[in-house]
This record gives C-alpha cells, structure tokens and sequence, in this order.
C-alpha cells in the first residue's frame, strides 16, 4: 500500500501561470499600442469605482469633520483672507481689461495676427496616484464634459499637465513633472527655445540640451511656447532655480522648479485652445515660387543692365 | 487528526478586496515608498493557508483590478501577482513548516523577487529610472507578517467556532 503522501500535490500551476502571463503581456501590448482599448478601459473601470469610492471616503469624511469642527476664529481668518484675495484679484482684473484693449488696439496697427481668449472648464481633483514613481492624478471630468486625451491642464499659478486618459465622468492627467512627460518652452525673458522634461520630482524637472554659451539664468520664467501645437503659448510652466555648467558635459545642466502648485490645488481649468491651422505642403512650394521672382527682380533692379537667366 | 476549519470563500474574496482597498489607499506623499505590500501579503497568506482554493488565477483577477484603478499598462500587476501565487504554490509545503521569523523572511524573499519583476515591467513600459527604494515595502511587508498570520488565524478559528 503507498503511503499517503503527506502535502496532497494537484498538478503544479505551471500551466496556469504560462497562461496568465501570456494574458497579461498581450493586454499590456494591447494596452500600449492601440487606442481602441481607451474605450475598453473606460467600461472596466466603472467595476473598480466602488473600490475608489470607498478609498476616498476616509479623506472625505476627514475634510468634513475638519470643517465642522473648526472654531469659529479660524472661519472669520479665513474669510478675511479670501476677502482681501478678491480685492486683490479683481485690482488686478480692472488693469487687465484695460491692458486687453490696450494690447488688440496696438495689434491692430501693427496688423498682428489676433489672440483669442481660450474657453476652458473647471474641474476638482478626485485622487492622486499612490504609485511613488509615477506622478498622475485623477480629475472629475469625463468625455460626457468634453474633455479629451491631450487636453491641457492648468492651476491658479501655472501648466499642471495634460489628459492621458478619459472615462464617462473622469480622467486621468498626466503632471508634468512625471519622467515620461516633456513639452516645449520659451523663455520669457528672450523667447529661447528650450524642452522641458520631467524628472519624476514634484519639485524640479530639468531644461534639456541648453548649450553652455545660452543666455539663461536662475530666476528665469519658462512658458509655454505652443510649438508641438498641444499647450496654447504664453502658460507659465516653470522657474530656472539653477544652472551648473560642467566643462566635461556638452550642454549645462539646468533645473527648474514648476509654477504650478502640483501637490497643493484641487481646482483645475482644462483649456479648449483652438485646434491648430496646419500649413499645407503646396502653401510652402508657391511662397517658394514667390521669393525667386522677387529674386529675378531685386537683382534687375540691382544691375538693370545685365540680363538675369 | 485537528482537521484546520475550512473558510467560506466570500471570507477570502472580503478580506482579498480590504487589501485591495487598503493598497490604493490615498497616503501622503513623502509616505508612499513605506506602504506595506498588502495585496501582496494578503494573497501570499491565503495562498499557503487554502493552496488548492486560492492560485494563480486569484492573483490575476486581482491584478487586472489593481491596473484599473492605477492606471498602469493593462495586465502589469496582473503578472506580477500571478507570479506570487505561482511562487507560493511552489514553496507552500516548506513554508507551512517553518516558524514564523522563517516565514517571514520567505515573505521577504517573494514580495523582493517579486517587485524587481515589476520594476523591470515599469522599464519596459515607460521611461523610469530603477532605484533600491523599491525593497522598502517588502522589507516592512515581512516585518508585518508574522501579526498579520497570528491575526487571521485567530479569526479563523472564531469564524469557526461561531
């Protein structure tokens, strides 16, 4: 008679293992080159917003109880403040709608292509990623309040990052300040093009490729120069905090520090900036065609006795 | 022979889902690199305690999950947790034998494997720079193990009991 074997072996999960992770790494492919799957996810993720529910309840309930609980003087404080912000602001705003007129009047005698105001919606954050090596966070706009992937994001001081992800009713912004995010940037002091990249800090991302001999300096403002066609120009994005040139590195090493408050705001705008007019390839040929007759007869005028082939 | 109690499945699936809850709950920021690997630990338990119930298949469900609500690359977690509860199933009649100091270095050694694995599938898939803070949460995980093991047992038998 065999003995009983004391730990009862099945088959070994061999087998099912080979399975999941062939599953898994197709998903992941899938996930990765395809779009269509954007749509697949925005279903499966209704499955899983009991579970994000219940986590935002605790913060919730925490928000709550603070403010029910807080005194009475700390109230007035805040209300005072907040008063002496909105005077603040709207000083601010009477100079900018004279400075707005100012600015289309002087644009129309120098027969400046016109700026236009950018529609944009709010939105409030619902969560931050928990993963330590990415920087993503959750807003409460959804396809169904017309956002869309790629969409900019800003806050009250400056560009947060743009929308990598849409469900019905939320989306999933990309900061800019994550590893995986870059865009380009101007200067406002000289309007020096650059790129910036995060660098997976929520404190500094880095300025790439600046040649040692670039005008740049700390305290320098970086915008948005709106060239990749994704962020409208003129955003604020970040401040140089340091410049480090090192002989043994072809270009200077420069860090910045983003305006926006990415681990303070909850209040969010999405802009709608205008999409973008492409430039036809013929549009370059006929300019082309142009600037050699304006050629043949600058150099007639030039030397009118020759003939000019 | 004392045979151990069996658990109603809903058990294992609640408190799979309080793991879950438990993993992506909101923490703050400078705190996220110390968060215990509860999804982790949660499947390596039932995985050693009810091995013929709770396998691979667990692990991928609840990993698909996990990729929903993170937004990571569809099916990222899903191998990875698949590949603990494979691991378990390997070393589950060893693991059952020794004491709970041992097991918890065993615990060490899974959640360690297993997180180099994930970083390596987070280089794959986007551009990230691999630093040694990734063994942090295995390293607390295994500290919490032999409580977390005492503290299911003991719920265990309650739920038996009752």
């Amino acid at each position: 008679m065999p003995i009983k074997p004391l730990f009862s072996h099945g088959p070994l999960p061999g087998y099912r293992l080979f399975f999941c992770v062939l599953a898994a790494s197709a998903l992941m492919f899938v996930d990765q080159r395809f779009t269509r799957m954007e749509q697949v996810r925005a279903q499966l993720s209704t499955v899983v917003a009991p579970v994000q529910w219940v986590v935002s309840v605790p913060s919730d309930l925490l928000n709550w109880g603070s403010l029910a609980l807080s005194d009475q003087q700390a109230l007035v404080d805040e209300n005072r403040r907040l008063r002496e912000q909105i005077l603040t602001l709207s000083h601010r705003g009477q100079r900018m709608a004279n400075l707005t007129a100012e600015n289309s009047e002087l644009r129309e005698l120098l027969r400046a292509a016109e700026r236009r105001d950018i529609p944009y919606i709010t939105a409030e954050l619902l969560s931050l990623d928990n993963d330590p090596f990415s920087h993503q966070m959750v807003v409460n706009r959804g396809h169904r309040n017309g956002a869309y992937v790629g969409q900019p994001v800003i806050d009250a001081s400056g560009l947060v990052g743009q929308i990598t992800a849409v469900s019905a009713y939320s989306s999933r912004v990309l900061l800019l300040a994550d590893a995986s995010h870059a865009l380009p940037v101007q200067l406002n002091r000289n309007g020096l093009r650059f790129i910036v990249q995060g660098a997976g800090r929520y404190s500094s991302v880095n300025v790439m490729h600046v040649p040692d001999t670039a005008d740049i300096r700390e305290g320098d403002l970086l915008t948005t120069s709106g060239l990749a066609g994704r962020f409208p120009p003129g955003y604020p994005v970040a401040r140089v905090t340091e410049v480090f040139h090192d002989p043994g590195q072809p270009f200077a090493r420069v860090t910045a520090e983003p305006m926006a408050q990415l681990q303070r705001s909850r209040h969010f705008l999405l802009l709608f900036p205008p999409p973008r007019v492409e430039v036809e390839q013929h549009a370059w040929d006929e300019t082309l065609n142009i600037s050699a007759e304006a050629l043949r007869s600058s150099l007639r005028l030039a030397n009118p006795d020759q003939e000019v082939p | 022979m004392a045979r151990a109690p069996v658990v109603p499945i809903l058990a294992i699936w609640l408190s799979l889902l309080l793991a879950l809850c438990l993993q992506v709950m909101p923490l703050a920021d400078g705190w996220q690199v110390y968060r215990p690997e509860w999804l982790g630990l949660m499947l390596i338990y039932w995985c050693m305690r009810a091995p013929d119930r709770v396998g691979v298949f667990h692990g991928f469900v609840l990993g698909i999950l996990m990729d929903l609500i993170e937004g990571t690359a569809l099916g990222q977690h899903a191998l990875i947790y698949s590949l603990l509860a494979f691991l378990c199933a390997l070393v589950y009649p060893r693991f059952r034998a020794y004491s709970l100091v041992q097991q918890s270095a065993l615990v060490l050694v899974l959640l360690g494997l297993v997180q180099l694995v994930a970083q390596w599938l987070r280089t794959i898939v986007g551009d990230f720079s691999i630093h040694l803070a990734f063994l942090i949460p295995s390293l607390i995980s295994a500290f919490l193990w032999p409580w977390l093991s005492t503290m299911f047992q003991a719920f265990e038998r309650r739920l038996a009991a009752s």
